[in-house]
């Protein structure tokens, strides 16, 4: 057996500094949203001449007035990713676009995708983001507190709470865009996350019945390990599942899967550390079971 | 739990069969309807244009509150009651009268069987609101009036929207209303949206009127501008014939000067109104105004009687084509304005597809494989399962023929993944179980028990995350909630039910060979 309670209070300390550096990252630095939340033109342009490149082609757009224009290579190297917010939401930008392109560079390069998204719409997406983060979030709670006690709803929460904070933290630390898929990832990272944790509270709740002599303390370190090889695999399918579309999924899935796979390793982190801890702080003991037993 | 009856079991297969054989109608050809169905692609995966457009209702509002305004002063006028400093401002609409007569004249808009502002019993309120701000009454829609004028002016602006798109050709455009003032168009298949963009930017507010010099002309006068920069002229206001006189419109070559026109006709009220003016109107300019701006401004050389006419204006043929497109199809109540586009090549959709597939492939693989090195024996079962489990989610999306997106692929390949989960607890638990118990069949029969809670509510919080995001969520997004949703169904039934009949049948018979797993 592994003790894992050992090292709980460790774990709680580098688990709070994660999520205020990830808070303090994102007060201060803040997330680099993509078009989809800020509005604005992407496009995705395919060469097929060597002339055309990220110098050449920035060279040429801020030429057209655009504002602030980002060239970037697009996983290979005649594919080119080009944003730019289109302030003035011009309505024929894209043909205007075309025409100064083919006088450069003929008709050696094609739009592979173009995403043009207005101020309005884009405030929606982001409303509407921030809704569904917040009433998954707000339902899992009350799922658990139907299902389990009030302290395994908590601890099931801030689990939950610290593996969204954190992963956005890292989008944010390294500058990652943040897109509509993005959102798909961390709501799938809450059911992820949950999974994980109702898993092993099931076991808690099972093992409290069973036993009226152990501590919470130690209760918590026998279900994480009879749990263990289950999470471990799971989590490992899983993995293997994400990396096959990180790595073959095409450039388009690289944000979610990345998001997803720092949620499933921040997920079975946290129901180990932190769902389980909080249930030993707030002393849960047989009592805390057997009252809902009888309510039943 | 270990316990399965014959009838169970043929039940199980032929389920099992079923959704293998609909899954397969993707691949081959079937007569029968019923088989015959696919999953539809998402305009990510197969290309094409996704355009939502929003109403801009203020115009049309302005023109129904300055259409109002003349009904009121004739309907008052009748009753003697005169409406001062009249006037329109920021959507509403602002009269005196004087102190006796206003409160009979808030009793008329307060009527339910008011003539001027009509009753809806079913909201409970009227079209109009009025206000009396103690220096003059004030007149705006109530939420309800504005509801219904949104509404109607939606339902024109589809039907328009519907006619140029289908005018084009595009094969299998999606035209949905969303919210009361935005349309959705999907276009599959089209990866330059540049022509159906420009068509549906117009209104196609059609005008002829004659070119005026003086400025007190009794309708009115305006100045336009030619569409080809020419200076502006000033217009009377008075409408000869608009859009809707139109029967027909089309593209012509003319053949004397060698230029395209656009050709059309009228119908019997506009052909006559066409002809007076025509006569009356001899050796005047008569200005053929679209969308607030001159196309040309002819000189009336005779009569025109027959009701049929032509426009020219140095249109190219694709110009021309567009316009009687436009023209047939008729005027949009009010401006649209693109808010939202994503187009996809086909060529990126195509990639997008292999590169799913591919991955799908690898991380299938790499699940199998793990499964069966961890597990062997009761690996091959989950693995057989996951196949099963593959063919069952894919049949559930042909059948209700769901639309397929990348990111609903990214959401086959996650319940991959996901999947072997149960089946990974239940294991573990027999495994525990024969740790304090020899007997298998007792030790298999607690495993599937004692999981049983853990499994369902771990697969429900996943399924709620999938609800949240298939309603918040769009377009692609979608497309990942549908297929990670229906996904935890499948996995539970191929776990609860296949999985557990191929165990039992295999514990079963081997029930006396030590522990099995």
């Amino acid at each position: 057996m592994i003790a894992f309670n050992k090292y709980y209070n460790h774990f709680n300390v580098l688990s709070s500094a994660l999520i205020i550096i990830s808070l303090l990252l994102l007060i201060f630095k803040g997330l680099n949203f993509g078009i989809d939340f800020k509005g604005g033109t992407l496009i995705e342009l395919r060469s097929n001449d060597t002339k055309i490149n990220v110098s050449s082609l920035r060279d040429k757009f801020s030429q057209m007035n655009l504002g602030d224009v980002s060239v970037k290579k697009f996983g290979s190297d005649n594919d080119f990713l080009i944003k730019f917010e289109n302030k003035d939401n011009k309505k024929n930008i894209i043909e205007e676009i075309k025409v100064n392109l083919d006088k450069s560079f003929g008709n050696n390069y094609d739009f592979r995708r173009v995403e043009n998204v207005g101020p309005k719409v884009s405030a929606e997406l982001l409303k509407s983001g921030v809704i569904a983060i917040s009433l998954s979030l707000a339902i899992m709670l009350i799922y658990i507190w139907v299902r389990f006690e009030w302290q395994f709803s908590l601890g099931a929460i801030l689990a939950l709470f610290h593996d969204v904070i954190v992963t956005l933290g890292v989008f944010s630390l390294f500058s990652l865009e943040i897109n509509l898929s993005i959102i798909a990832a961390v709501l799938t990272i809450v059911g992820y996350s949950m999974n994980d944790t109702v898993v092993i509270f099931d076991r808690v709740r099972e093992n409290l019945r069973k036993y009226s002599d152990i501590k919470i303390f130690e209760l918590t370190n026998i279900s994480i390990n009879e749990t263990l090889s289950r999470t471990i695999i799971t989590s490992a399918t899983t993995l293997l599942a994400l990396l096959a579309i990180y790595f073959f999924g095409g450039e388009i899935l690289k944000g979610f899967s990345l998001a997803m796979i720092l949620g499933v390793i921040f997920g079975t982190y946290s129901s180990i550390y932190i769902a389980n801890t909080v249930l030993v702080r707030l002393r849960v003991s047989q009592k805390t079971v057997l009252r809902e037993d009888d309510s039943k | 739990m270990l316990y399965f009856s014959k009838l169970r079991i043929v039940f199980i297969t032929i389920f099992s069969l079923l959704f293998v054989l609909i899954a397969s109608s993707n691949l081959f050809k079937f007569d029968d309807s019923f088989f015959d169905k696919k999953i539809n692609l998402g305009l990510d995966l197969q290309g094409g244009s996704y355009l939502l457009l929003e109403i801009d209702n203020e115009p049309v509002i302005e023109q129904k509150l300055q259409n109002l305004s003349t009904t009121f002063r004739n309907f008052f006028k009748n009753k003697d009651i005169k409406l001062n400093n009249l006037k329109i401002d920021d959507q509403n609409i602002f009269f005196n009268v004087t102190e006796e007569n206003k409160q009979k004249v808030i009793d008329i808009f307060q009527d339910e069987n008011s003539e001027i502002n009509p009753y809806y019993p079913r909201f409970k309120s009227h079209q109009l609101e009025i206000e009396d701000l103690g220096l003059n009454l004030k007149i705006n829609f109530s939420r309800q009036g504005l509801i219904n004028l949104k509404t109607s002016s939606q339902d024109q602006a589809i039907e328009i929207v519907r006619r140029r798109v289908d005018e084009v050709g595009t094969n299998e455009p999606n035209i949905l209303k969303r919210g009361n003032s935005r349309i959705l168009v999907e276009l599959p298949g089209l990866d330059d949206p540049m022509r159906i963009k420009s068509l549906l930017g117009k209104t196609a507010n059609l005008t002829f009127r004659f070119v005026t010099q003086n400025d007190d002309e009794r309708f009115g006068v305006e100045k336009l501008e030619y569409e080809d920069g020419t200076p502006a002229v000033n217009v009377s206001k008075r409408i000869i014939i608009s859009g809707e006189n139109l029967l027909d419109a089309q593209p012509k070559m003319d053949t004397q000067n060698n230029q395209t026109i656009v050709s059309f006709t009228l119908d019997r009220v506009g052909a006559k109104r066409f002809g007076k003016a025509t006569s009356a109107g001899i050796g005047k300019q008569l200005a053929i105004v679209l969308d607030g701006k001159i196309i040309s401004a002819p000189v009336v050389r005779d009569t025109i009687a027959s009701g049929a006419g032509q426009i020219s204006g140095g249109f190219t043929f694709q110009s021309a084509t567009d316009l009687a497109l436009l023209l047939r199809s008729g005027a949009l109540p009010a401006p649209l304005e693109i808010i939202e586009e994503r187009t996809v090549g086909p060529d990126l959709g195509q990639d997008s597809i292999n590169a799913g597939m591919i991955a799908l492939a690898i991380g299938f693989l790499l699940v199998i494989i793990f499964m069966f090195v961890k597990y062997r024996f009761f690996g091959l079962i989950t693995n057989v399962t996951l196949i099963i489990n593959l063919f069952i989610l894919l049949g559930i999306l042909t059948l209700f023929e769901a639309t397929l997106t990348l990111p609903g692929i990214a959401g086959i390949i996650l319940t991959v993944g996901m999947a072997v989960d149960a089946n990974v607890l239940i294991f573990e638990r027999i495994k525990e179980e024969l740790k304090d118990d020899t007997n298998n069949i007792l030790a298999f029969d607690g495993g599937y028990t004692k999981s049983r809670t853990a499994i369902i509510d771990a697969n429900i919080t996943t399924l709620l995350a999938a609800v949240i995001l298939f309603f918040m969520g769009s377009g692609p997004v979608k497309g990942f909630a549908v297929t990670l949703g229906v996904g935890i169904f499948t996995t539970l039934f191929s776990v609860y039910f296949i999985a557990r009949l191929f165990t039992s049948l295999y514990v079963i018979k081997n029930k006396n060979n030590g522990k099995l797993i």
